[in-house]
């Protein structure tokens, strides 16, 4: 197949920008640790609230400024919900469902983050501007699926 | 022999006296039931968009779920599945002389066996049996007899493929070493691509039954959800594909212009084909159970999706130029003006085109894993689809509504008709930018998709969102009135036209064209290839989670 020159271009062109989207996406991901959240521990999803860490959900300092916020979703609820914690921390949540599929999302950022039955998932934030911020399941989980949220407060 | 010479007069009778009354009465059937689930299907649309704004509230026995589950499955599986079976056997029946007895009893069997499917499906949902949405992600869990319509719908799918497969072979051997017509090409890469994608569902669906009637306990969730979007997304790319085709063969000739290139255009067949069944993939980047480095390889799976959409667009506007300058354009764009914006059949494909660059570059923009997370699940993603599906598919189907139905009932396009097509043509673009166009903002802002209006206990962030929404609701409903003008203009050209003669537009190779090469007609190979390819993207994650699965999940009913 013989191609005009301009086709060719277009296509060096094209070509290229795809793959400079992947090196970008590589970089992120691989190298400043922005990667999706892609955790792979599992759980048995009729035995949540026996199984550690999920027995005991609740909001936990691991450290100086650190947090981890152990999560189960079920419908249509976070627990816990109404979340408090000091500017500058950084957050990780770990979360599981007890029932259907759900989604962790918390608006004007970039958390968010599938939470099936199952399985175990955590993602990272760092809360640099107080504020109360909304989270959300953003998954279809049922008849009660818009009333599913609940708040984060930075303060 | 005598059989052979009886073959070829018969393509000389159907050239000569148009469409076999036998086949044209198939492929209207299947167009009028697509109109008429694009009716229903808008319908519900209308209702969505107007209790999403918070404009209207829903009864309890029709609630916003069992009505985004219908909406979902009506136009994104059977309006375009109809559409697709009617317009590709009607090209078939044009370009191979007809299709053969046996072939035609099997679109019919193919009808009956999806619209049965679809009965089911649409009973359990409306019966409120069934609000799962188009996914159906387990562990929730509908009717048994909700999946067992979709098995319906597949295998009406797969006959309707298999009577393509049938009709390309016979007409191979009986044209020893001619290339299969181009059209006909696009309507085998169509059929086997959507073939490959429902593959994968098809297991599902198998596990999901004897869940569903309690024969199984539990169900693994993320293996399910896998196999799922092996198909939902491989399913829009085939009705994509299925537009494509009409650009290629038909568009040019509407023009006044010829075909770029015939290889070209099968390359992109065989591109499509072989490259997209991993691409659901990427609905899944922030699944949790699958690695960083597996996602990442999908973004080069997903990514390579669009390389048949480059070689289109470049092959597209090579055409409109070319056309443009033998009507004596000049300059660098006085092409454009030559092209007949006031041509219906012209003006829904060439919007629809135009509208695949952005929403192709959003595609490619959300399929980047960390750009995906910012839209993941938000409206964002409903606008993309909005725009794929529903301009750059729907335009350009009612686009060749304009010419297909009049071919086949003997009618003519009035230009009255014409005009009133131009004027849906727009009220469809405008409504959908400005819902899809709203979608995309607010879904950046952080409003989340398959949601009843809420307002989250007044959350100052959600309130803020009631602009955007209140315009998505304008938008639905100018597309509602598009969709009963579409309708009736359908309908009008099948019934009430004036009689006459409207051809069939299959554009010509340019004189000067080079020949297609014989390696374009190896489907043995691409099917060998598109197995390889999809093994890459599946074999490991799948493993993985077979291998490495939590115990399963039990059902529940949460609606």
């Amino acid at each position: 197949m013989k191609m005009h020159r301009a086709e060719e271009i277009w296509l060096v062109i094209s070509v290229g920008v795809l793959i400079l989207s992947m090196v970008v996406t590589g970089y992120q991901a691989f190298a400043m640790d922005m990667a999706p959240p892609s955790h792979k521990e599992t759980i048995d999803p009729q035995k949540v609230d026996q199984t550690a860490p999920f027995d005991n959900p609740g909001v936990f300092q691991t450290e100086e400024g650190k947090y981890e916020v152990v999560m189960t979703l079920q419908i249509f609820s976070f627990t816990p919900n109404k979340i408090e914690v000091p500017a500058g921390s950084e957050v990780t949540f770990t979360m599981t469902s007890k029932d259907v599929v759900h989604g962790f999302q918390i608006a004007g950022t970039n958390v968010n983050a599938m939470v099936m039955p199952g399985h175990i998932q955590k993602i990272t934030q760092t809360f640099e501007e107080p504020g109360e911020y909304l989270i959300l399941c953003n998954e279809y989980c049922g008849a009660g699926h818009q009333m599913m949220s609940t708040t984060i407060t930075v303060k | 022999m005598a059989l052979a010479l009886k073959e070829t007069f018969s393509e000389k009778t159907n050239k000569a006296l148009g469409v076999n009354s036998e086949d044209a009465k198939l492929t209207l059937t299947y167009l009028s039931l697509a109109f008429i689930i694009l009716f229903l299907g808008g319908t519900l649309g209308l209702l969505q968009g107007l209790n999403r704004a918070g404009l209207l509230e829903l009864p309890s026995w029709l609630n916003y779920y069992q009505v985004l589950t219908a909406h979902g499955i009506l136009l994104v599986v059977v309006f375009t599945t109809l559409f697709m079976v009617g317009y590709f056997y009607s090209g078939v029946s044009h370009t191979l002389g007809g299709l053969l007895p046996k072939v035609r009893k099997i679109a019919w069997t193919a009808l009956g066996s999806m619209l049965f499917g679809v009965a089911l499906v649409a009973a359990t949902v409306f019966m409120g049996e069934a609000s799962v949405m188009y996914t159906f992600y387990p562990p929730m869990q509908a009717s048994p007899w909700f999946y067992i319509g979709l098995v319906f719908v597949v295998l009406g799918v797969w006959l309707a493929a298999f009577g393509v497969f049938i009709s390309a072979a016979n007409w191979k051997k009986r044209n020893r070493g001619q290339h299969l017509p181009m059209f006909s090409f696009f309507a085998v890469g169509g059929f086997l691509l959507l073939f490959l994608g429902s593959l994968g569902v098809t297991a599902e669906v198998l596990m999901l039954i004897p869940w569903a009637f309690g024969w199984t306990e539990t169900v693994n969730v993320m293996l399910s959800r896998t196999l799922f979007w092996a198909f939902g997304h491989t399913a829009v790319n085939v009705w994509y594909l299925v537009a494509v085709s009409a650009w290629y063969v038909a568009v040019p000739k509407i023009i006044g212009g010829r075909t770029f290139s015939d290889t070209l255009a099968r390359v992109v067949v065989i591109l499509s084909v072989i490259l997209n069944v991993p691409g659901g993939f990427h609905h899944q980047i922030i699944d949790p159970a699958i690695g960083e480095g597996i996602k990442f390889m999908h973004v080069f799976m997903s990514l390579s999706i669009s390389l048949p959409s480059l070689l289109t667009a470049f092959a597209m506007f090579a055409i409109f130029e070319r056309a443009g300058r033998k009507k004596g354009a000049k300059g660098l764009l006085g092409w454009i003006k030559k092209l007949p914006w006031g041509d219906v059949r012209f003006l829904a494909p060439m919007i629809a085109m135009i509208t695949f660059i952005p929403a192709g570059a959003g595609g490619i923009a959300q399929t980047n894993n960390q750009l995906n997370q910012v839209v993941h699940n938000s409206l964002w993603i409903v606008g993309h689809f909005h725009l794929t599906v529903g301009v750059t598919v729907a335009l350009t189907f009612f686009g060749i509504t304009y010419w297909l139905i009049p071919y086949l009932s003997k009618r003519e396009l009035t230009p009255k008709l014409n005009k009133l097509g131009v004027i849906q043509t727009l009220m469809w673009t405008v409504g959908m930018y400005l819902m899809a166009g709203a979608m995309h903002w607010v879904g950046l802002l952080g409003s989340p998709r398959r949601t009843s209006f809420s307002t989250y206990g007044d959350h100052a962030t959600a309130l803020g969102w009631s602009p955007y929404l209140f315009s998505l609701a304008i938008g639905g409903t100018l597309l509602f009135l598009a969709v009963v003008l579409m309708v009736y203009i359908a309908f009008h050209l099948m019934f009430k036209a004036p009689k006459g003669n409207t051809e069939f537009p299959i554009a010509e190779p340019e004189d000067d064209a080079a020949p297609t090469p014989q390696w374009t007609e190896r489907w043995g190979l691409w099917i060998v290839i598109a197995f390889a390819i999809i093994s890459m993207g599946y074999v490991i994650p799948v493993v993985d989670m077979i291998v490495n699965a939590p115990p399963g999940s039990p059902p529940f009913r949460t609606w």
